[in-house]
């Protein structure tokens, strides 16, 4: 037995070192040097002033900016210890809706954003929850069903905001890889730069 | 369906099989202790790890003291892992300060890591301490996965002669595996991911004050090498609690298609290594094409099941082109999404890039039903090459059935012993899972877990245990797992599923490799031809997946029929 033993726990100990501690630690420090920007979460920063990440989706809900999708995500009900209640695009606690295809809630949902942008049919990423609910993105079709609003928030020509809109779609990796997409924070950024 | 979609799925297929094939050979190499293109680099350290630990690589081990060896090792990780998860307040790098994780929470999550499963209780970005993650979490996705080659590499050295006693020894196995194989590919891949916007930093989570006023805290950390090994050890262990669909986890198409190649790789790459060591190349590929098969089967089934969108939402308005889009991100696109729940589910990694609770009933099925095939097309790393072999041993016991003659496989006479401790591991996984599902089926301490009403609830339940026991990882996320009865009861499922299966596996080794090589005659049946494949295919399908048709008929089917005929719960 104790010829085993003692292997067991040195191996269990120095790889622990190794691949535990001195590897994380160098290829941070590596990380840091070669891609800071990235090793740092892409935070996007206006006037000195941190404002979010390029990669993680935050809420808007004013008629003046582009909507982001529906966001599961949760956080501590103060009022009520032990329970949660809804704080979508909650970048400490990433969540999705876990609902099921045939869940009565999740159509009752579904229902109701469809009619809060329609008319049908309506693109689908509009009225579903996002998987990390933190989605950055929206679809091209979501991001110019939205031009007619924000234009008239703002006042502008509608043109304007949707050649705006198309400046900004996102297409695939080498023009093969994922699906063409429009990131909500850049695409508002650029709205307040527009004015 | 697209073309372009289609053309992504070839792609990444292609660069895994390309990679496959070097990556084969050089296991091997290493396998037998070969120097090198690393060894003037790593080599002292392997070295000095010898001597730490007093271990003489060079003295083989016969299947007993290996798999003790085995199971030693992995007690001692899980020990360290527990302690660590218990006591991550007191550690070092815990600047958002969580606190010492709870008993069964530490013993569930130290059970998954050890055993490959990396199923998880707990939310990493609300949970895990950065020391957790690094030096408890990461360091196990190293070793359960070393730990799985090595399995299947002593597995493998039975066939190679007549008359073996020893099998390889186990801690030069696992410290070859460790050093040579798993920490570059981590390091390369690691790199990339952070190019690819991962973050990789000590820090504490960033304040953001947002465009509308608002506040935003940003969950960071060392993220990008422990998604480099959870993917190439195929763990799917998440560095946040929605795993790769995380924006730093999964923050594009380009990172999701590299995570898909990472977790086939070295599974598909094993079965390349086994025709390497063996001295029958063909034999390596054709368990890869069996394997392959599947995976493209399963790809194109989730990929036509989401893309067509669900009908009770498409009725209310809602437009088909983007395809079912509840717990999916935007980035990835449906086809990825298919491949990687395909080769996740297949691969008994566990990582999704999509939550497949809100999949459409028959594309939940698919990941489901791949677990349930036991974990080989192509299975974990090592473990689906031995649970590959076990299938292999009893379709050449079947096809000897039917001409009446002793079978054989490269040499070796399959007996009754070999198939009994074959049945014996196969049968792990419908106990466990068939089991343990109807008790809490009928349990309400279980039942109050589940979230979804109607079928789609015995899915959630149907899916956890099947994900423990397959050691895979990935989940109906609806389910509160988080119960003294599911931590309990799960982490049982994941030991089974490990051990109770490997150490017949491994019996089975010792009684191969001590068997004489019988030469081929006009009456032994070929392994290494299609027609072969075929049959594999066959008994995995019938053996592997029979058993579990009536639980996917009272689960996914009825809740297909149940959304056709427009029934919501």
């Amino acid at each position: 037995m104790n010829t085993m033993l003692r292997p067991a726990l040195a191996l269990v100990l120095i790889f622990t070192l190794i691949t535990g501690i001195a590897m994380p630690l160098a290829m941070t420090g590596v990380a840091q040097l070669a891609f800071p920007y990235q090793a740092n979460g892409s935070l996007v920063e206006r006037n000195g002033k941190v404002i979010g990440s390029a990669l993680i989706g935050q809420n808007f809900t004013s008629e003046r900016y582009f909507h982001p999708r529906p966001s599961a995500t949760t956080e501590a009900d103060p009022e009520q210890p032990g329970k949660t209640r809804p704080a979508p695009y909650n970048a400490a606690a990433s969540a999705a809706s876990q609902l099921g295809p045939t869940s009565e809630d999740l159509l009752a949902a579904v229902r109701e954003r469809v009619a809060a942008n329609g008319p049908a049919p309506v693109p689908a990423d509009m009225v579903t929850a996002s998987g990390s609910g933190l989605d950055p993105d929206i679809s091209p079709a979501n991001a110019l069903r939205q031009v007619a609003r924000v234009a008239a928030a703002h006042g502008m020509p509608e043109e304007r905001v949707r050649a705006l809109v198309l400046r900004q779609v996102e297409g695939r990796a080498f023009g093969l890889l994922g699906e063409p997409r429009v990131n909500v924070l850049r695409l508002n950024l650029a709205l307040d730069d527009l004015r | 369906m697209t073309l372009i979609g289609w053309a992504q799925i070839a792609l990444v297929l292609i660069c895994i099989v390309a990679a496959a094939v070097p990556l084969g050979r050089f296991i091997a190499q290493v396998a037998a202790g070969e120097r090198t293109i690393l060894h003037p680099l790593l080599g002292p350290v392997e070295r000095a790890i010898y001597a730490v630990a007093g271990v003489d690589p060079a003295r083989g081990q016969g299947w007993k003291a290996y798999t003790f060896s085995m199971l030693t090792f992995s007690a001692a990780g899980f020990a360290s892992l527990y302690a660590i998860l218990r006591l991550q307040d007191v550690l070092p790098f815990n600047p958002q300060g969580f606190g010492g994780m709870a008993p069964y929470l530490a013993f569930n999550t130290a059970i998954s890591f050890v055993t490959n499963t990396n199923w998880q209780a707990y939310s990493g970005e609300a949970a895990a301490s950065y020391f957790s993650q690094m030096a408890g979490l990461t360091v196990h996705n190293f070793l359960s996965a070393a730990t799985g080659i090595a399995l299947a590499l002593a597995l493998t050295r039975a066939f190679v002669g007549g008359g073996l006693q020893e099998l390889g020894n186990f801690w030069a196995d696992l410290t070859r595996v460790t050093l040579y194989v798993l920490l570059p590919l981590s390091v390369v891949v690691g790199l990339a991911f952070v190019a690819l916007g991962m973050p990789q930093t000590l820090s504490a989570y960033a304040d953001a004050a947002t465009l509308e006023g608002g506040s935003q805290t940003i969950a960071l950390g060392p993220v990008a090498f422990q998604i480099a090994i959870k993917h190439l050890g195929t763990n799917g262990g998440g560095f946040f609690g929605v795993n790769s669909l995380h924006p730093f986890e999964g923050p594009g198409a380009l990172a999701t298609a590299l995570q898909i190649w990472c977790q086939a790789l070295i599974p598909f790459a094993l079965c390349l290594t086994f025709g390497h060591v063996v001295g029958n190349r063909r034999q390596g590929w054709v368990l890869l094409s069996v394997m392959l098969g599947f995976v493209v089967a399963a790809t194109a089934a989730i990929y036509a099941a989401e893309a067509a969108g669900n009908p009770l939402h498409l009725a209310a308005g809602v437009d088909a082109a983007l395809g079912n889009m509840e717990g999916k991100d935007i980035r990835f696109g449906q086809a990825l999404v298919a491949l990687f729940t395909a080769t996740t589910t297949g691969a008994s990694c566990g990582a999704v890039n999509a939550m497949f609770s809100s999949f459409t009933p028959l594309g939940g099925m698919v990941p489901l039903f791949l677990i349930q095939l036991g974990e080989v097309l192509p299975g974990g790393v090592g473990s689906g090459l031995y649970g590959m072999l076990v299938f292999a041993l009893l379709a050449v016991f079947i096809a000897g059935l039917m001409v009446g003659r002793t079978p054989e496989f490269l040499g070796k006479k399959i007996q009754a012993r070999e198939i009994k401790l074959a049945m014996l591991a196969v049968l792990v996984l419908p106990a466990a899972i068939l089991g343990f599902t109807a008790v809490a089926m009928v349990l309400p301490a279980a039942l109050a877990s589940i979230a979804n009403q109607g079928p789609h609830g015995l899915s959630e339940m149907l899916y956890a245990y099947t994900s423990a026991a397959g050691n895979n990882g990935s989940a109906f996320g609806g389910l509160t797992a988080d119960t003294p009865w599911l931590d309990t009861t799960l982490g049982l499922a994941m030991l089974l599923g490990r051990f109770a299966y490997v150490v017949p596996v491994m019996a089975i080794a010792g009684s191969l490799a001590a068997k004489l090589k019988v030469p081929d005659s006009a009456g032994t049946f070929p392994t290494h031809t299609p027609l072969f494949a075929g049959l594999l295919a066959g008994v995995i399908l019938i053996l592997g997946g029979l058993q579990f048709l009536p639980s996917l008929a009272l689960g996914p089917l009825a809740e297909h029929f149940s959304m056709l005929a427009g029934k919501t719960f």
